[in-house]
């Protein structure tokens, strides 16, 4: 049997999607019984759907005041003390949540961890990718170590569904939390944009938009399209668009039905967080922009000539 | 006297065409370009703008590698760097190891806070940092990209998923920082002919009481699958046309 210990990510009101990936992850264990931590405050609500993802057999909730802004410093001895002799492996999210908590609770455990898993090969041989995508890596841990914990590469995995009733356990944990780390502030997002991790449709602008004022044209693509909006990182650095909208090796990797990557060349670092998306379409006015090599379906031109075209065109159904 | 500690690591230069060898035994890196990961790069400037603004009185650097990582040492001298340490292995160090090895000298050097790279290009972890500040028993900032040291506390924002989270945390702490949080200085060539005097001393794992263990293998290594190149279309109505044909909107 192994004991598959995943921690939940939410947002105080819902779960994240991630979460039902990472059951799906660990479904492909060998023999997995799926426990779901979910840590926070007044999250009773979110319990009950992670209770309900297909595949879980029982939901431990730390529900305590100390867990309200989620700070991996007061997490980690929780998940910690969780995990130990208890489980043979604790799985997080691959996205700034679980990359913040999970090594910290590896070290905490003395447990090796694996990073973005994106394949199971067996309850120790996994894939991941390492140089941004551009090798993928079989690694497998010691026999002898009782213990593992990983991140799950989220694009690599679909959600499970929520069609089960799994058992839900109020915990409290002993384990002394610090008070060295306070949350301060989170900077609201106001987007009526569906959420760019999980959206089916994505169109990206780069640095060729040339402005924020310019990056509206992206906005206004993603609007007829019901689409989620997203950004290189030089449209980022410029400015045109904020930090939560990069995708790539160190923004987001994210694997929707249909990409329009506008004004974007297609830097490896660009596409390793699109590799996944089913289609991809390019516009660019040169032809020969590394993009073009990647992509489904290919535009050469001039982006401000063809966006409001592109618009015009959809919302004439 | 106040002191940061920053990470280096030896890296395949991020402009280096990756290419797996074709008995899938590694990555080629024979005769490849290396450089200082970049975002220890930009770890590094960060530290080197607190000395300037008198926040700190030092900044010592320390990698773990191979003799060959002297090179990228003697880069972050003449970055300006005070002084470095070369932890020197010829093995691979898995991230708990390092994190280990960087506790050692962090508490060997008495520092303020330690200034990490979020992650290494190569391996693409994302792990040394938290595991430092987890050993250490210390708070940990990671994905800054802004950094205020302000007396006994750091405030630190962070690039996080749903947009920037500030947080305040007590020093010592451990930060790890994003691509955003400044832009490194060029090393200009007198400061390499200055960097060739600073001291650079080499220590061993034995010398910070580190037994170094291998406890994943890295089995085998494989290209990513390629997508297929698709087709042109000329104009937007055939990209429409295209869309709708193939049911994407
Ligand atoms: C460690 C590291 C991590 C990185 N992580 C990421 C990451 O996560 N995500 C990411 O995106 N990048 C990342 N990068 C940066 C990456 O290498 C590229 O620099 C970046 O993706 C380039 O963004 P871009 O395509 O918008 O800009 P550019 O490369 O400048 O491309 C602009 C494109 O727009 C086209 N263009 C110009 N004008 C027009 C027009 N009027 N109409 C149509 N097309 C036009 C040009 O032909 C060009 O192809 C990273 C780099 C490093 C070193």
């Amino acid at each position: 049997m192994n004991n598959i210990l995943i921690v939940a990510e939410h947002d105080g009101r819902s779960l994240n999607a991630a979460t039902a990936k990472c059951v799906n992850c660990a479904s492909q264990i060998p023999d997995a019984r799926i426990q779901v931590l979910v840590l926070g405050h007044e999250v009773a609500g979110i319990a009950q759907q992670a209770a309900t993802l297909a595949g879980v057999h029982s939901v431990l909730v730390a529900d305590r005041s100390d867990n309200q802004h989620q700070l991996a410093a007061v997490l980690a001895p929780q998940v910690a003390h969780w995990a130990r002799g208890q489980v043979t492996h604790v799985l997080g999210p691959s996205t700034t949540f679980g990359k913040d908590l999970m090594p910290r609770v590896a070290a905490l455990l003395d447990a090796p961890q694996l990073s973005d898993i994106m394949a199971v090969e067996s309850a120790r041989r996994f894939l991941r990718p390492i140089y941004a995508g551009n090798a993928i890596v079989t690694v497998e841990v010691a026999a002898d170590e009782p213990l593992l914990v990983a991140t799950v590469r989220t694009a690599s995995f679909a959600a499970v569904a929520h069609s089960g009733s799994a058992d839900i356990t109020a915990v409290t944990c002993p384990a002394e939390l610090p008070s060295h780390t306070r949350f301060v502030s989170v900077s609201a997002v106001s987007s009526d944009r569906p959420d760019l991790q999980t959206a089916p449709r994505v169109v990206s602008g780069g640095r060729a938009l040339g402005s924020s004022d310019n990056f509206k044209l992206i906005d206004d693509l993603a609007a007829v399209l019901g689409a989620a909006v997203g950004a290189s990182r030089a449209a980022v650095d410029a400015g045109y668009a904020p930090n939560e909208l990069q995708v790539g090796q160190t923004g987001k990797i994210i694997a929707p039905e249909l990409y329009i990557a506008v004004g974007i060349s297609g830097a490896i670092q660009h596409m390793t967080g699109i590799k996944d998306a089913r289609t991809i379409v390019a516009i660019n006015k040169d032809a020969d922009a590394p993009i073009f090599e990647s992509a489904d379906l290919g535009l050469v031109g001039d982006l401000f000539v063809i966006l409001p075209q592109l618009r015009e065109l959809l919302a004439r159904r | 006297m106040k002191r940061l500690l920053v990470g280096i690591k030896r890296v395949v230069d991020y402009n280096v065409r990756i290419r797996v060898k074709p008995d899938g035994s590694g990555v080629a890196t024979d005769g490849v370009k290396m450089s200082i990961n970049p975002f220890d790069e930009i770890a590094l400037e960060e530290a080197l703008r607190l000395r300037e603004r008198g926040v700190v009185d030092e900044v010592v650097v320390a990698s773990i590698g191979s003799a060959d990582t002297q090179a990228q040492l003697r880069t972050a001298l003449a970055m300006g760097a005070d002084r470095a340490w070369l932890v020197a292995v010829d093995q691979a160090v898995e991230p708990l190891d390092a994190a280990r090895l960087m506790l050692a000298l962090a508490e060997r050097e008495q520092v303020l806070a330690v200034l990490l790279g979020k992650q290494a290009i190569d391996d693409d972890n994302n792990q040394t940092g938290q595991m430092l500040a987890a050993l250490w028993n210390r708070p940990q900032a990671t994905f800054a990209s802004k950094v205020e040291f302000d007396g006994a506390v750091a405030r630190v924002t962070r690039e996080v998923d749903a947009g920037l989270q500030t947080i305040e945390v007590d020093l010592p702490a451990v930060i790890t920082v994003d691509l955003r949080l400044n832009e490194p200085r060029y090393v200009k060539l007198p400061d390499i002919m200055k960097a060739k005097k600073k001291p650079l001393e080499t220590l061993s794992v034995a010398d910070l009481g580190v037994n170094l263990r291998h406890r994943v293998a890295n089995v085998s290594f494989a290209a990513p699958a390629v997508r297929q190149k698709g087709i042109l279309v000329k104009d937007a109505e055939h990209l429409v046309s295209e869309l709708r044909a193939r049911g994407l909107v």
